[in-house]
């Protein structure tokens, strides 16, 4: 304001304070963003680049910090237990996304259709999204536990014999595949519930005049109507499950369980950080995360043709 | 069909059922061949085991603090710096957009290390400032309550305000925030229930005792009274309450805001 009043006396040069003066007057628009940036510098920016520095140092987060190239990757491609926790948990994603999203479809297909009571089962479906990872963990724990678990009560009234469930390697991946699909289930259900709600009509009616039976118009109607919305939920899965670590961590503990077969990639980060004061190592293994996020990220693109048609 | 919905109805919700059952009985009825399926009356009991065992309250006390603060600023930073992206044209403005989707792709988890040492050098670690301050803007919010601004505030409600004298602030105030109602609900519930549940991050930082937070006082109860489900079943309910209060009062208006965002995205 007191710079508009001032420039009329200095008419001659008109044209180089107006652009300042321009730019200071946008100064609430920039006081207004500060504060997202300002904390992603301090807490986003900052740790994510001295991780990857850290990945190329030695440091037990007590003495000096020492450069030591790619040794921590050298280690890393070395590490059993490395690539046991890599293993693990792309099983566990594979084990887990794709009974939750063929599930989701069937669901969401079948209550696209229903009538009555929609808005309760969406209610009751996004519920379990809601709950607590480390209470819902506790619970399958307990449902799977030898002696008296509901599972192993279940088999038994059955006359069937019964599983070590969290003491046998594949069991612990069950148990955690089976909390992950519970957890994640309805909330694709309602996201493909709202994407089948967007597909035109007409479409449908066109393919029953072809005599189109219900399988070959889910096939070529509603699925490749819908790819965007799968892509989304993949991708979502795809991050989340890389990076699961609450629900084997409550369920079997740090370790990871009997053979360490519950131990995640980001579970073994946290040890090594937190519990060997490896901060190097740890960086390195950090760094590996992001690069398998961005790569699975890239070939679900890839995949599911993410610049298709839309 | 009707049946195998409410099959996945049941599935969905036996959970809480169950919990509910354990919660109320001893573990030795749960653990009778075949379990009690009813409810009991050991709630109090076990209610009382959960008060012994670890500072329910005050790590609930806790929880509730950090999620109540990190929602308010989180509703109230990112939709300021929203409504100025969705409104108003400033030099830069595109290249900033820019640096705010892409922080997007960066995992949490990469950068705990440093993190934990930041908070260390502020003096943080242990206290719950270590989980609010940095959790207060983000870049999720800003992004689709942008999206908001834009279809929902037209141009010209904006200028009248302005020649009506509004300032920058009275227009976010008295046009933007009003207008905004059901994204900001969404966003609200959204962060209250990410933070309340959220479990990383708190069992790094807050290092203790006494100060933790109800998922991280929760596991531990887990961790060393494994044994006694009805116990720590009891204390997983109790933690739950709030959500599940604040989830059935808002459902609606979540699921809602919750789909939007993946059909637009």
């Amino acid at each position: 304001m007191t710079l508009t009043a001032t420039a009329p006396t200095r008419p001659a040069r008109t044209a180089k304070p107006q652009r300042r003066r321009g730019v200071l007057s946008y100064w609430r628009f920039y006081l207004a963003l500060s504060p997202f940036y300002l904390l992603f510098v301090v807490f986003g920016l900052y740790p994510v680049a001295s991780t990857i520095l850290l990945a190329f140092q030695k440091w037990d987060g007590l003495g000096p910090r020492k450069m030591v190239g790619l040794q921590n990757f050298g280690f890393l491609i070395q590490d059993s237990t490395f690539w046991l926790s890599l293993w693990n948990t792309v099983v566990l994603f594979v084990m887990s996304t794709a009974p939750t999203l063929v599930i989701a479809m069937t669901l969401a297909v079948m209550l696209h259709s229903a009538v009555r009571f929609k808005g309760i089962y969406r209610i009751a479906y996004f519920i379990p999204n809601i709950t607590s990872l480390v209470a819902a963990a506790i619970f399958f724990a307990a449902v799977f536990s030898t002696n008296f678990g509901l599972i192993n009560a279940g088999l038994r009234s059955l006359g069937l014999p019964t599983e070590d469930w969290l003491r046998q390697p594949w069991g612990i991946k069950i148990a955690i595949s089976t909390m992950i699909v519970w957890q994640w289930a309805g909330y694709n259900t309602i996201i493909y519930l709202a994407g089948l709600q967007a597909i035109p009509t007409e479409q449908y009616e066109a393919a029953k005049v072809d005599g189109a039976g219900p399988f070959r118009t889910f096939f070529s109607i509603t699925l490749p109507q819908l790819r965007p919305v799968v892509l989304f939920t993949v991708i979502m899965s795809t991050i989340g499950g890389l990076q699961t670590f609450t629900e084997p961590q409550v369920m079997v503990g740090n370790n990871g369980g009997t053979g360490q077969s519950g131990m995640t990639v980001v579970m073994y980060f946290y040890n090594q950080a937190f519990f060997n004061n490896d901060y190097g190592y740890a960086g390195a293994i950090a760094l590996s995360i992001f690069m398998l996020v961005l790569l699975f990220t890239a070939i679900n693109w890839k995949l599911l043709g993410g610049r298709g048609r839309q | 069909m009707h049946a195998l919905l409410a099959i996945a109805g049941v599935l969905c919700l036996f959970p809480f059922y169950w919990t509910l059952v354990m919660a109320t009985n001893t573990t030795s009825d749960i653990y009778r061949f075949p379990p009690k399926f009813t409810f009991g009356s050991q709630f109090d009991d076990n209610v009382h085991a959960v008060l012994r065992n670890v500072a329910f309250f005050q790590s609930m006390g806790n929880t509730a603090i950090v999620a109540v603060s990190t929602t308010a600023l989180v509703l109230f930073f990112d939709s300021l710096a929203a409504f100025t992206f969705a409104k108003f044209r400033f030099p830069g403005r595109n290249a900033l957009f820019v640096v705010l989707l892409a922080t997007m792709l960066l995992p949490a988890q990469l950068g705990a290390v440093p993190q934990f040492q930041t908070m260390a050098a502020f003096g943080w670690v242990g206290s719950l400032k270590a989980l609010i301050i940095p959790a207060a803007a983000n870049a999720f919010g800003i992004f689709w309550l942008r999206q908001y601004f834009q279809n929902s505030i037209h141009d010209e409600l904006v200028e009248a305000a302005t020649l009506d004298g509004c300032g920058f602030l009275g227009i976010y105030r008295h046009v933007a925030l009003p207008s905004a109602r059901p994204a900001l609900a969404f966003l609200g519930i959204f962060t209250f229930v990410g933070s309340w549940n959220d479990y990383f991050w708190p069992l790094i930082v807050l290092t203790n005792p006494d100060h933790l937070t109800l998922q991280v006082a929760l596991s531990s109860l887990n961790r060393s009274h494994g044994v006694d489900y009805s116990m720590v079943m009891t204390g997983a309910l109790m933690a739950m309450i709030p959500l599940i209060v604040v989830f059935t009062v808002f459902a609606r208006q979540f699921i809602k805001g919750a789909t939007e965002g993946a059909i637009r995205g």
